[in-house]
């Protein structure tokens, strides 16, 4: 069992939870996920490990208050027990110094995409973190940001905040005014799908963090799977990240819906 | 394993003799097959009950009489763990049950769940004297497994075996499934220091996430699940060896040798047009929501489809419980499809007998070619290939051939996947001085089941690629066993 050691709201429907998992603090990298479980009855979901602290034995959720079982988890307070928890998951980032990097982060996806600006960085790239949110109030994770990024560019949708636009736009401004090597995108899926039309108009590789529908995370049910350049992929273990140009983000976002 | 002069001597015993020459071979021979209590078929396809009630002491003990105790007793030879059945058979027949299931447990580490899901009609019911030779319906070696195991455990009698004192020696365990379980008790047994580690949030590996709760209900698994925590192994569940924590930290932490039991993982699927629709699923899948996380319990949170017009795509153990289960959560129509004839199928003769009885249909000589959904991406229908038989092919079962231009349209709104698994990738995958085959099984010594690192010993459907409960857990005893001596050999050479 998992005790939750700290609990902030970061907006109004995104919780932060620092939670004692001192074995997957320990092995964790970037791009890693764990899944959760709360309560007996509960469903397994899986979410990115935003950061840890390998010696306080902790990681961090980001969790964004959508629905039932993501509202589960952010009823909990500090002192409560995650009933289970299981990680890391998935492949960890691919880190190297490839130049310039664009990191664009939407919504919740900020949270993920956290931890690869972190290493990003620290691999000696020359970082752009690009963040998007509806509105002002939804701008996460921002002075975290700005402290390891080379340049931040906010965008909301209201333009309440930051520019006024949508995530494309001000990636599509920096790569007509600079050469980027590589761009990481992590946010709802129909984002993730324009963000990668942009980037193979402009030829820039480009990976994306898949979100989809997750029962073991361990590979043996194929609940998770897309079709990336014509095969069957399980994102739980193949992925979650892939090249984006190769993502039928269609098929994805139908399956998305499968129990909605 | 039993030699033969163990045999001898066991079958020589006074009481043995002496029940032989209570009922003339004839009278023996005479006396019809017991029949399997059984739930309506009615009934049983609405609910969760095992379906098979289990015998009466009083039909164990007609049944008992049956079995010659032969001087060769070619039965046991169809057991891959070679249970004494003759044995326990006759400790049946002088009703000393508790005797019975003991000598159960001489071989068998889960003699409850193998009399239950064996497939005996091809392993020791096939070897049995009245199959081979008096051309008659063999005796219930299953059936009369599961009465002894059964009355051990509802006595509340069971033994806990002798444990040798304790070596500190610490072993780790990967998975929980009958392999794991199975080398678990044993290692146990002989002194070790044992911890299994499972992915899941809980235990029993296919026992529990994949064989639904009426063939095998889930009570039994814990039965024995709990009698290794008597014995001092212990369990972490949630925690991916190779993940949580990793081949090196498990030296680290002490481990001297690891099992591993991780069994099968990855499903496959055909490739065809549609597969990714919505409600096509593997049966991994539709199994892990419904039996692992209860998702027909109304309460439960995680959803499952829950179709009206259902298909299920093979013809194995997985495809029919997998269309059992649709059924009662409440599908009108459930078929089997599947490309070769009945006669091929690899499921367990009662598991077909038993699914027609609920009313699946079956659609043999069927291959499906594409899906189709509506404008939601809900599978609606699927497009079948009619098939023939023709020549045998490499697995001497006639291969089947379509026939060209025969195809038919089948509305759905549900479609399983259940054409066979993979291994489970995870260990091969993050673990180094591994022997790894083509198809992701671990290369091991047939006769040890010791890998390329001779400290790590694998067994079960990682090794097998897909195999049966009584196979794996046969794998996980054998691998014990080696373990010890290798690890007696290490001790004695350090000193
Ligand atoms: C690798 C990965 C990392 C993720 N990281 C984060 C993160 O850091 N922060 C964050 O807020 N979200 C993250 N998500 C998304 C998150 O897992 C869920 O999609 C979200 O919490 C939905 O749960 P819900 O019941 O609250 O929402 P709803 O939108 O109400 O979902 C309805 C139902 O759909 C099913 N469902 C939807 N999504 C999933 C899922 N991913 N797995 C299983 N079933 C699902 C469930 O049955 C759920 O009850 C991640 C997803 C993946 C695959
Ligand atoms: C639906 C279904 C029905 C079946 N019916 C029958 C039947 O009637 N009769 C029969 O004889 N056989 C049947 N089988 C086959 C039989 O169940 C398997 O052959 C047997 O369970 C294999 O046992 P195992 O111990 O090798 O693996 P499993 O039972 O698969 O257990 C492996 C366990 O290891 C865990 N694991 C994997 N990797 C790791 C890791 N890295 N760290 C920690 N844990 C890990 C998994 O989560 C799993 O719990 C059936 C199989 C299925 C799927
Ligand atoms: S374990 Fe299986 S094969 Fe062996 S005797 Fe029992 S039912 Fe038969
Ligand atoms: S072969 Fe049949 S009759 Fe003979 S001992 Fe075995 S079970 Fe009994
Ligand atoms: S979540 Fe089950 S295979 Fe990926």
């Amino acid at each position: 069992m998992n005790k939750i050691v700290s609990k902030e709201n970061l907006s109004e429907k995104v919780v932060k939870f620092e939670i004692e998992a001192p074995l997957i603090a320990k092995s964790r990298r970037a791009g890693h996920f764990v899944i959760v479980r709360v309560g007996k009855k509960g469903e397994r979901i899986p979410y990115t490990i935003a950061s840890s602290n390998p010696e306080k034995g902790t990681i961090t959720l980001v969790i964004q208050n959508v629905g039932k079982s993501s509202q589960k988890v952010c009823q909990l307070e500090v002192g409560d027990y995650v009933t289970d928890m299981v990680g890391p998951l998935g492949k960890a980032t691919h880190i190297e110094k490839f130049g310039t990097v664009i990191c664009a982060g939407g919504g919740v996806g900020v949270a993920p995409i956290f931890p690869i600006i972190e290493a990003m960085k620290k691999a000696g790239n020359r970082v752009i973190s690009i963040i998007a949110a509806r509105t002002k109030d939804l701008v996460i994770l921002e002075d975290e940001i700005r402290k390891l990024s080379d340049e931040v560019i906010i965008m909301t949708d209201d333009g309440s905040y930051g520019k006024k636009g949508l995530i494309t736009q001000g990636i599509e401004e920096v790569i007509q005014r600079e050469k980027v090597d590589l761009c990481v995108t992590i946010g709802p899926a129909i984002m993730m799908k324009f963000v990668s039309e942009l980037t193979k108009k402009y030829d820039v590789p480009t990976l994306a963090s898949l979100n989809t529908i997750m029962v073991d995370g361990t590979g043996m049910c194929g609940a998770c799977r897309v079709t990336v350049g014509g095969k069957t992929k399980f994102v739980c273990v193949d992925g979650p990240e892939f090249d984006a140009h190769q993502v039928d983000f269609d098929e994805m976002l139908m399956r998305l819906r499968a129990y909605s | 394993m039993p030699t033969q002069e163990y045999l001898k001597t066991e079958r020589a015993q006074e009481w043995r003799e002496a029940l032989r020459k209570t009922m003339r071979n004839k009278e023996r021979t005479d006396i019809p097959r017991v029949k399997m209590p059984e739930v309506d078929p009615e009934i049983r396809s609405h609910t969760y009950d095992e379906v098979n009630k289990g015998l009466s002491v009083e039909q164990a003990l007609n049944e008992s009489h049956r079995c010659l105790d032969c001087v060769d007793p070619t039965c046991i030879t169809g057991c891959p763990v070679e249970i004494n059945i003759p044995k326990f058979i006759k400790n049946i027949e002088r009703s000393e049950f508790l005797e019975a299931a003991k000598a159960l447990k001489e071989t068998s580490a889960l003699p409850a769940v193998c009399g239950r899901v064996c497939p005996q009609e091809k392993q020791c019911e096939s070897q049995c004297f009245y199959t081979l030779k008096l051309n008659k319906p063999a005796v219930a070696i299953g059936h009369l497994e599961r009465f002894a195991a059964d009355f051990e455990r509802e006595s509340g009698n069971i033994s806990i075996p002798d444990i040798a004192p304790a070596n500190n020696i610490k072993i780790a365990v990967v998975g929980s499934g009958p392999a794991g379980l199975a080398f678990a008790g044993d290692a146990a047994k002989m002194g070790y220091d044992v911890t299994v580690f499972e992915a899941l949030h809980d235990l029993g590996g296919v026992l529990r996430y994949g064989i639904p709760e009426f063939r095998l209900p889930n009570e039994i698994v814990d039965v024995e699940i709990n009698g290794l925590k008597k014995m001092g192994v212990k369990f972490e569940t949630n925690c991916i060896i190779g993940k949580t924590i990793s081949q090196e930290n498990l030296k680290a932490d002490g481990f001297k040798g690891i099992f591993v039991g991780s069994g099968a993982g990855l499903p496959n699927f055909m490739n065809i047009p549609g597969e990714n629709l919505i409600g096509v699923m593997s049966c991994n899948e539709y199994l892990t929501r419904v039996n692992l996380m209860q998702a027909a319990d109304p309460d439960s949170d995680t959803p499952v489809h829950i179709g009206k017009k259902v298909a299920v795509i093979g013809g194995g153990n997985t495809a029919m419980d997998g269309v059992r289960t649709a059924r009662r959560l409440g599908a009108e129509k459930a078929m089997i499809v599947y490309r070769r004839s009945e006669e091929e199928m690899p499921a367990r003769i009662e598991e077909i007998k038993h699914a027609k009885e609920e009313g699946i249909e079956f659609l043999t000589l069927h291959n499906p070619l594409r899906y189709e959904g509506d404008e939601k991406g809900r599978v609606q229908r699927m497009l079948l290939q009619r098939m023939e038989l023709g020549e045998p092919d490499a697995s001497e079962r006639r291969r089947p051939v379509a026939i060209e231009g025969d195809t038919v349209w089948v509305d759905v709104d549900e479609v399983i996947v259940s054409v066979g698994v993979s291994p489970n990738p995870l260990i091969p995958s993050s673990f180094s001085g591994l022997e790894v085959t083509k198809w992701g099984t671990i290369v091991v010594n047939q006769d040890t089941m010791q890998t390329a690192d001779e400290t790590i010993f694998a067994g079960g459907d990682i090794v097998r690629g897909g195999a049966t409960v009584i196979l794996a857990m046969g794998d996980g005893r054998k691998a014990a066993k080696a373990m010890d001596e290798y690890m007696r050999g290490q001790k004695s050479e350090g000193q």
